[in-house]
């Protein structure tokens, strides 16, 4: 596996060669020093921890600073680790958008936007119940029933009602890379990854 | 925003659309793939806007077909668009002619700039 992290610059949409409208979101990868190796013998598994980003020294603490002076690298604001990271690393080592093979997929991980506290229309995709009007007035957005009545007497834990909506980490597998520009760190995928413009992302391949 | 502009020049294929603007009558020649065969459509009317930059650049061309108005909107950059043919350059005031909906008749005309 390879990785990187990445900050989403935004969407826009380009023609193919077969001339389809193709959405697609930019990315800027990288680059990112790899802080810190660990090996099956230190630590008992293989893993690279890679940081990117450039914060302030006034506002990194003195153990992270001693560990990213360690590394040789300015103190990152961004840290994460990629288990079992392809080929050979040092410490100090860069990593740039070039690992990612053009022609295949990555997996993207980002913090959703916060949608606030939302019904079950929005949050579950529930299609509320009744109609607008036939003297209908106030269930058009409604749950509908939680559960049956004297057995179990209860609602069951785990049932979908409204609440804080989105802000939450996920995951979107299998997007298409359309193309790599390494001397402007950018990587170009097929359709949306989750966050706002400016967010972090964390690319796996 | 630069980087987002970075990306689509990576895209963008040189475009030879001649410039033309809101008021003017084009044709544009479109190609139609039918099956495995590929022939070209006109569209002749008047644009009533052109929209957005780049390779998300749109222009809406409004004709009357019969006594029934049809827009249709073209991406620009569209690989599908053959060609454009400006028949006419017309002179309006706005950027974006949407009162020619309301207009039918001889009073939907409009007056040709003189060059």
């Amino acid at each position: 596996m390879t990785g990187l992290i990445g900050k989403k610059i935004g969407m826009t949409s380009v023609f193919s060669v077969e001339g389809k409208n193709i959405p697609c979101t930019v990315i800027e990868a990288g680059p990112c020093v790899i802080t810190q190796v660990k090996t099956v013998e230190t630590d008992g598994y293989e893993a690279v921890q890679l940081g990117f980003g450039d914060k302030k020294e006034k506002n990194t603490t003195k153990a992270e600073f001693g560990h990213f002076q360690k590394a040789g690298s300015a103190p990152k604001r961004h840290v994460v680790e990629f288990r079992d990271f392809e080929g050979e690393h040092k410490l100090g080592d860069t990593i740039t958008v070039d690992v990612i093979d053009e022609a295949g997929w990555v997996d993207i991980t980002g913090v959703t936007k916060g949608k606030g506290f939302q019904g079950v229309v929005k949050r579950y995709n529930f299609r509320g119940v009744g109609d607008a009007t036939h003297g209908q007035h106030n269930r058009l957005r409604a749950p509908g029933s939680l559960g049956a009545s004297s057995y179990p007497s209860r609602v069951f834990k785990g049932m979908r009602m409204a609440g804080r909506t989105g802000g939450a980490q996920k995951t979107i597998q299998d997007l298409k890379v359309l193309k790599v520009i390494p001397e402007s760190n950018l990587l170009i995928v097929k359709g949306s990854v989750p966050g706002a413009k400016g967010s972090t992302v964390i690319i796996y391949q | 925003m630069d980087l987002i502009k970075v990306a689509e020049n990576a895209f963008a294929v040189e475009s030879n659309l001649p410039k033309f603007g809101a008021g003017d009558t084009i044709t544009v020649h479109y190609k139609i793939k039918e099956g495995s065969k590929e022939r070209i459509q006109d569209f002749r009317g008047v644009v009533i806007q052109v929209k957005g930059t780049g390779v998300t650049k749109t222009f809406t061309v409004r004709k009357m077909s019969g006594n029934v108005g049809v827009e249709r909107i073209f991406p620009a950059s569209s690989p599908f668009i053959d060609g454009v043919e400006i028949n006419k350059k017309g002179s309006v005031r706005r950027k974006r002619i949407f009162y020619l909906r309301g207009l039918t008749g001889k009073k939907a005309r409009i007056k040709e700039k003189r060059v």
